[in-house]
């Protein structure tokens, strides 16, 4: 039994130690939102948080984690939708497919948090999400929409 | 969420639809359940009008982020004369379709066609659906229906002041005679079709809600992981199940076909984790020589060989080419294998009983994939259903090719009554591909004193996509896709350039390695090749690359028009800031005419491309703000191609086997793109896939304006630019 702390609440999970956070989520815990596209880090579409830290949950066993860190996961990224990324998101309709669009908030999300005004070139190192319908551009000024309107503010 | 609630009543139409033993293209009487559905609102198959006004529109064709879902939804909209807010959508099922004599028509959505073959259909169900409302409101009133008028789904008769709603007339509605004059509106009228309205299917993409195929579940639900032989053409020989039989969650191991082995576990990563220990032993087969060395090889001699198919041609290029005189410029290029690599890999869910078999799929032709439950099953198709759902990515990848239903099909008939999903990892995604086929092309011009291309032999030489997946496609042992963008005329490309001497043709040579629709498909390379080469004559010929196409495209105004538009916004006639270069490229295929133009710079051998112009002629736009999308994926899908993706073959096999080896453009080399819309009216073209194909020239010509470096074969990363 391993005791995880997801989108504020404790959850006790029996898993294999190895299993990684991202199967766990999906498979045990019932939080699909978070994707498998690569399992092996070079993706981004299973990006969670971590204490805030945008961290990709296919390549970390749960092993490795504690009830005391904070795992945040799309679904608790905002209750409701309202993050200002997510309304950003939505402003533009920047999702093709989607599938990679959880991955993308959540790392975007990260990146919001530790620095309220990305530059291009911050946008550049710190989103490495592959998709491949090619929102990147909106993404882009998502992220910018949303951090002109005060993201920051929500951490 | 369950599959219960995500999935709606459409799960159960097939449990009883099985006692009536439909095959294909009999008519079934409708279950209970779906007559009720039928009975309830439905005004005709594609419109269903809730006693709130709630619009259900629904939509044949799949929603894989290319944002059909909404265009078709818009154009039946558009008809109805609905209110746009009270919209939403639904699949029927295949079984539904067949069940109804194919009342939705085809469900394929592969070659840009979700919009530019139907829409006059679901423009037409659209129409008779409002004439229906109205006549049904008319004859409550007891006025002509002529004097009634609809729009945002009230109907009113003015001359006696009255008014209803859609809603309040849809059973009613239902009883009336189907009109058989369905006159549409003129797109120039337009309010709802035409229009850059937000995508319908946006808000659970943000949140985690919208389920795909690989988060479905179901009680009692297990999961599979599969690997088939990597080496193509080979079998699995023998595995030690025993050896795994213990693990954790392990349930049973399933031999697939001759081919593949799977492992069916409570969840899939303990599947994969005993698939991954599991001892298998494959029989490799007979291509275990094949490389891509072998592959070029083999295509190169091509070049010279006489069984050629000719696609193309005008006089006599040969012996034009062999004349005296002339000044030939000669060029050799080559295009890669690439994996189509959508974010979601293959999945299915399967439930099979001896009676009956359904599965949950994210799917390009629901009635590809209900064929091939069926086959798998060993049950006639009447017994089996397939449920659509959205695609976490198509690219081509999940229309043609049903492997992954058959499996999953084959798997949960070892354990009836049990739903089992099957999800490939992205390893055996890479390694069991439909891959963008792989060919070369030998380009020879002749340039007369004055510059002038006089004749211009093209000769391709490599895989046909047809020959391996759908030979009646084929005519007299010639794959005509093969021409795409370069044909005499028709929607599929017709050739821009009037050269008095031309043969285009085809030598045809096919590795072992499974080729697919990519895509661009065949459009893709053969783009890369003719506007590279006319680039390269018109450098040997000393003549602006515009200016030269320009000479030869007099007949071919709407090419040459996408072309002046993107050279006109990039700033052709006028210098480019210090150190950017600038290069064009245009084509015609899946019905449009596309253009690119685009600014880069090379620093120390380091690429980067600032700005990209392109041009788009589709005739009819339904909604410009998903064509704009669908064009800047399009630089992501076709850039990825130009400059990293390769699939390399070693031993038979696929040596790419995730994307740190088989990499992909990422956010930091995305270029801005500027989008020109220019419908010229009086056709309809596709939009999802044309403009990749100009992806790369547009860039590489820029490459060579920067450099001097000739890039025939992709990608850029096997290519020094320093
Ligand atoms: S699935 Fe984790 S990075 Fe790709
Ligand atoms: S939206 Fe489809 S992969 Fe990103």
């Amino acid at each position: 039994m391993a005791r995880l702390t997801i989108n504020a609440a404790v959850r006790e999970v029996d898993a294999d130690p190895d299993t990684p956070l991202l199967w766990v989520l999906r498979e045990q815990v019932g939080l699909t939102g978070t994707k498998y596209g690569c399992g092996i880090a070079a993706c981004g579409a299973c990006t969670v948080h971590i204490d805030g830290v945008a961290t990709r949950a296919c390549a970390l066993p749960i092993s490795a984690l504690g009830p005391e860190q904070a795992i945040v996961t799309i679904e608790g990224l905002s209750p409701d939708g309202s993050h200002p990324l997510q309304q950003a998101w939505l402003a533009l309709d920047v999702p093709q497919c989607g599938y990679c669009q959880a991955g993308m908030l959540m790392a975007a999300a990260s990146l919001l948090a530790q620095n309220p005004s990305p530059t291009d070139a911050d946008i550049d190192a710190e989103i490495t999400n592959i998709c491949r319908c090619g929102t990147y551009n909106r993404v882009r000024a998502a992220i910018k929409q949303a951090a002109a309107g005060g993201a920051a503010q929500r951490g | 969420m369950t599959v219960h609630t995500a999935l709606s009543r459409r799960s159960f139409i097939v449990g009883s639809a099985a006692a009536g033993g439909l095959s294909l293209g009999l008519r079934l009487p409708l279950t209970a359940e779906a007559a009720a559905a039928a009975r309830q609102p439905e005004v005709n198959a594609w419109v269903v009008v809730k006693p709130d006004d709630t619009v259900v529109i629904r939509i044949a064709r799949s929603e894989m982020g290319q944002g059909a879902l909404t265009g078709l939804a818009q154009l039946v909209a558009e008809e109805l004369q609905c209110d746009w807010s009270k919209v939403t959508t639904e699949y029927p099922t295949p079984g539904e379709n067949l069940a109804r004599d194919r009342v939705w028509g085809s469900f394929s959505t592969g070659g840009s066609r979700g919009i530019r073959e139907s829409h006059d259909y679901v423009r037409k169900g659209g129409a008779a659906a409002r004439q229906m409302l109205v006549a049904a409101a008319a004859e409550q009133w007891g006025v002509p229906a002529a004097e009634c008028t609809a729009a945002k789904s009230v109907i009113t008769h003015a001359a006696s002041g009255r008014s209803t709603t859609y809603g309040r007339v849809a059973e009613a509605a239902a009883r009336q005679p189907v009109p058989t004059d369905v006159p549409l509106r003129d797109p120039k009228d337009w309010t709802i079709a035409g229009q850059p309205l937000p995508r319908l299917d946006t808000a659970d993409k943000l949140t985690g809600k919208q389920v795909y195929g690989t988060d479905l579940t179901m009680p009692g639900l297990l999961n599979a992981a599969i690997k088939a032989c990597p080496v193509f053409g080979g079998r699995l020989a023998s595995f030690d199940a025993a050896a795994v039989a213990k693990m954790p969650g392990v349930r049973k191991v399933v031999k697939v076909d001759d081919t593949a082995v799977a492992v069916v576990a409570d969840t899939w990563w303990r599947a994969k984790t005993a698939l991954d220990a599991l001892p298998i032993v494959w029989d490799e087969g007979p291509n275990t020589d094949v490389s891509s060395a072998s592959i070029a090889d083999t295509l190169r001699k091509g070049f010279d060989a006489d069984d050629a198919f000719v696609g193309t041609a005008a006089g006599d290029a040969k012996t034009a080419l062999a004349a005296a005189g002339a000044r030939i410029v000669t060029a050799d290029y080559a295009y890669p294998y690439q994996n189509h690599a959508t974010m979601e890999p293959m999945n299915a869910t399967a439930l099979f009983t001896p009676r009956r078999c359904e599965v949950w799929v994210p799917t390009q032709n629901g009635e590809a994939s209900l064929a091939a439950a069926a086959e798998a099953a060993g049950l006639p198709i009447g017994r089996c259903e397939v449920h659509k759902i959205h695609l976490g990515g198509g690219f081509g990848r999940r229309g043609n090719f049903q492997d992954y239903v058959r499996q999953a099909v084959s798997i949960a008939k070892e354990l009836p009554g049990t739903p089992v999903k099957l999800i490939w990892s992205r390893e055996e995604d890479m390694l069991h591909g439909a891959y963008h086929p792989t060919t070369q092309c030998r380009m020879t011009g002749a340039l007369d004193a004055q510059g002038n291309l006089t004749a211009l032999h093209m000769r391709i030489s490599g895989q046909s996509i047809l020959a391996a997946v759908r030979p009646e496609g084929m005519q007299g042992g010639k794959d005509p896709v093969v021409f795409q963008g370069l044909n005499g005329g028709g929607a599929e490309g017709a050739f821009a350039y009037t050269v008095p001497d031309l043969l285009i043709d085809h030598a045809m040579r096919n590795p072992p390695v499974p080729p697919g629709f990519w895509r661009g498909v065949n459009l893709n390379q053969n783009t890369f090749y003719v506007e590279s080469f006319m680039d390269e004559l018109a450098h040997a010929a000393g003549q602006d690359p515009l200016a030269f196409r320009r000479k030869l495209m007099a007949r071919h105004p709407r090419h040459l028009a996408v072309l002046e538009a993107v050279a006109e916004r990039i700033g052709w006639q006028t210098k480019p800031p210090e150190g950017v270069h600038r290069g064009l490229a245009q084509i015609m295929g899946f019905g449009s005419y596309v253009a690119a133009a685009a600014e880069v710079s090379v620093t120390g051998g380091k690429l980067k491309i600032h700005r990209i112009v392109a041009a788009t002629d589709a005739g009819h736009v339904v909604n410009p703000a998903q064509v704009e999308r669908q064009v800047e994926g399009s630089f992501v899908y076709g850039l990825s191609a130009a400059l990293h993706g390769e699939c390399t073959v070693k031993g038979g096999r696929m040596e790419q086997e995730n994307f740190d080896s088989y990499d992909v453009l990422r956010l930091a080399e995305m270029p801005a793109v500027e989008t020109i819309i220019m419908p010229s009216g009086g056709f309809w073209g596709g939009v999802g896939e044309p403009t990749i194909a100009v992806a790369a020239p547009a860039v590489l010509n820029a490459v060579f304006a920067a450099t001097g470096k000739r890039i025939r074969d992709l990608p850029l990363k096997n290519h020094k630019l320093a």
